[in-house]
């Protein structure tokens, strides 16, 4: 076993991509995940792999795409403005079947916001990280360890699905440090890549990696079976964390560092004899509907928790479908909510049930 | 003239948690004391962000000019340089590795014209400085970069909640190993104040409260 050392959240993300065989990162510093790029400019050389901080977020993403169709693992990693400013990259990578990791480490917006955590980039990572009809995994980790388990799961999930997998971090995650296991024997395997453009040496046909379709029937042809492809990862890829819902009534919905946050105040409820529960999804996209859905069968009330003005809020309504009532509770701007603050509105609706 | 103490280490090591127990501890004995935060390289986690429970203890806190904001300016006030005519005890709070110990050498010459310590604060379970070689050259770069000499290792090897009497213990040997290969004397280990009674007694332990916590574990919950 192997022994725990402390890690910041940012770091553990880069050192988890080197455990994943990731040996290609482009960048661009920003606050607040800069400590992802400065680890990885000190480890990739120890380790034989790229460290390059490119001209700028767009230069970055697409030297992704470049390395991701030569077939290697490859990954990028901004906060929030730095994210829009990769979205068209983005949009090519999904329209051209290639895996990658994008790592957000979020901060308040919009614009340039400010340097502070936030939850706010929900809908850009799960409805429009870019142009076009597509999606991207989106993970949601909430403590180091698990940023390092969903690190390599983003890299093999994407790999397997040929496509872009987000991790949706926050400033609070990435800047705080945990005792966490570096568990070598879960090393990934970088898998092979038949489609990868890498030289073919006249013995097969050559690989065309590609997001122009010129055909507009071949394109949407090409399109429903994305979709297709989207609709067997919902059905297969939901996770998440369910915590005291087994009888819970009000029951909270909330990832990542709010989801701690709301752990806390769940426990602080039961005390008071209130029947609180919390399920933290741990995909984003694909969200755990099934989960959401099969807990109606006690909760009286749904509460999300976010560091947003409401954003996920939209997902548990379309699944709660109007038959419980949903309460929303954030914080924005760069605060972050308090447990007590998230019990009094427990109470507040405890009062109204 | 009160003492003047430099903080520095690798990032996330606790020097921030280390300045703070020292900065109570100095006022709780009497002394009048300022903590100086010059780490303007990372925004999060800094001594400025516990400037009320500091003040409430009677510490003085000089804050970066836009520390604990939502820019990212890496700008210092006029009143840090207050710290070279005060008769107070000082203390400064330096960014992590050489980066964050950058800033330090703009005030190098007024710091060794009032004489200084410069503690380097270390921890064993910090992957990028597990090994002595690679703390000392963290050293090494801290000190390049502001053209001061550290004068003590603090060893502040522990981690979070699943620090114990053994993990303490266990960090004596590397601590040594980092104050022989820096010809530099080891000053003190830290431990919670729970666990001072379980350690060795011919060991210099310096007992210290964690202040440095996110919201939840300030209400008593470790997930």
């Amino acid at each position: 076993m192997p022994e725990k050392v402390l890690m910041k959240g940012n770091e553990a993300l880069a050192e988890a991509a080197i455990m994943a065989g990731c040996r290609h990162f482009f960048g661009y510093p920003i606050t607040p995940q800069t400590e992802l790029a400065a680890h990885m400019s000190k480890r990739m050389p120890k380790v034989g792999g790229v460290y390059l901080q490119a001209e700028s977020e767009v230069a970055a993403v697409n030297m992704v795409l470049g390395a991701s169709a030569a077939g290697v693992r490859a990954m990028t990693s901004s906060s929030s403005p730095g994210i829009s400013l990769k979205s068209e990259g983005l949009s090519y990578l999904a329209g051209s079947d290639l895996p990658a990791l994008i790592v957000n480490v979020q901060r308040a917006g919009p614009g340039l916001g400010g340097i502070q955590p936030s939850q706010a980039d929900y809908w850009q990572a799960t409805r429009a990280s870019g142009h076009g009809d597509f999606k991207m995994l989106v993970f949601a980790p909430s403590t180091v360890q698990e940023m390092i388990d969903l690190v390599a799961d983003a890299f093999s999930l994407g790999d397997e699905y040929r496509m872009p997998a987000m991790i949706l971090s926050d400033g609070l995650l990435g800047q705080m440090m945990e005792p966490v296991v570096m568990d070598d024997t879960k090393r990934t395997e970088v898998p092979e890549r038949p489609w990868a453009v890498s030289g073919h040496g006249n013995k097969r046909e050559h690989n065309i990696v590609n997001s122009l379709y010129i055909d507009p029937p071949n394109l949407e042809a090409i399109l429903k079976e994305r979709y297709e492809k989207y609709e067997r990862i919902k059905e297969k890829e939901q996770r998440c964390e369910e915590y005291r819902t087994d009888d819970a009534e009000i029951v909270l919905v909330a990832y990542g560092a709010s989801a701690r946050i709301s752990r806390s105040a769940v426990d602080a409820a039961r005390k008071e004899g209130i029947k609180a529960g919390l399920i933290r999804p741990i995909t984003l996209w694909p969200y755990p509907e099934k989960a959401i859905s099969s807990r109606m069968a006690t909760a009286k009330a749904f509460l999300c928790v976010e560091m947003s003005t409401g954003q996920m809020v939209d997902d548990v309504r379309l699944i709660v479908n109007g038959k419980r009532p949903v309460s929303f509770y954030g914080r924005t701007g760069g605060m972050i909510p308090t447990p007590a603050e998230v019990l009094n509105e427990i109470k507040k609706m405890n009062g109204g049930i | 003239m009160g003492e003047l103490t430099i903080i520095c280490g690798h990032y996330g090591t606790g020097k921030t948690n280390f300045a703070i127990n020292r900065a109570i501890d100095a006022a709780i004995n009497g002394k009048k004391v300022t903590l100086t935060d010059m780490d303007v390289v990372n925004p999060y986690f800094t001594s400025s962000e516990y400037a009320d429970i500091l003040r409430e203890k009677g510490v003085r806190v000089i804050s970066p000019t836009f520390a604990f904001t939502n820019i990212d300016i890496p700008a210092l006030p006029a009143s840090m340089y207050s710290i070279f005519d005060s008769e107070d005890d000082v203390i400064i709070d330096a960014g992590g590795d050489d980066v964050g110990a950058t800033v330090l050498g703009r005030f190098s010459g007024e710091i060794r014209e009032r004489g200084y310590e410069m503690l380097y604060v270390t921890n064993m379970y910090r992957p990028m400085i597990s090994d002595p070689e690679d703390s000392v050259r963290v050293l090494r770069s801290i000190e390049d970069v502001c053209g001061l000499k550290a004068t003590a290792v603090v060893n502040n090897s522990h981690i979070k909640e699943f620090t114990d009497a053994p993990a303490i213990t266990g960090s004596l040997r590397y601590a040594k190993e980092v104050s022989r290969l820096a010809g530099i004397p080891l000053l003190c280990s830290t431990a919670p104040r729970r666990l001072i009674g379980e350690l060795p007694e011919d060991e210099c332990f310096y007992p210290v409260d964690v202040y440095v916590q996110t919201v939840w574990e300030k209400e008593g919950s470790k997930w």
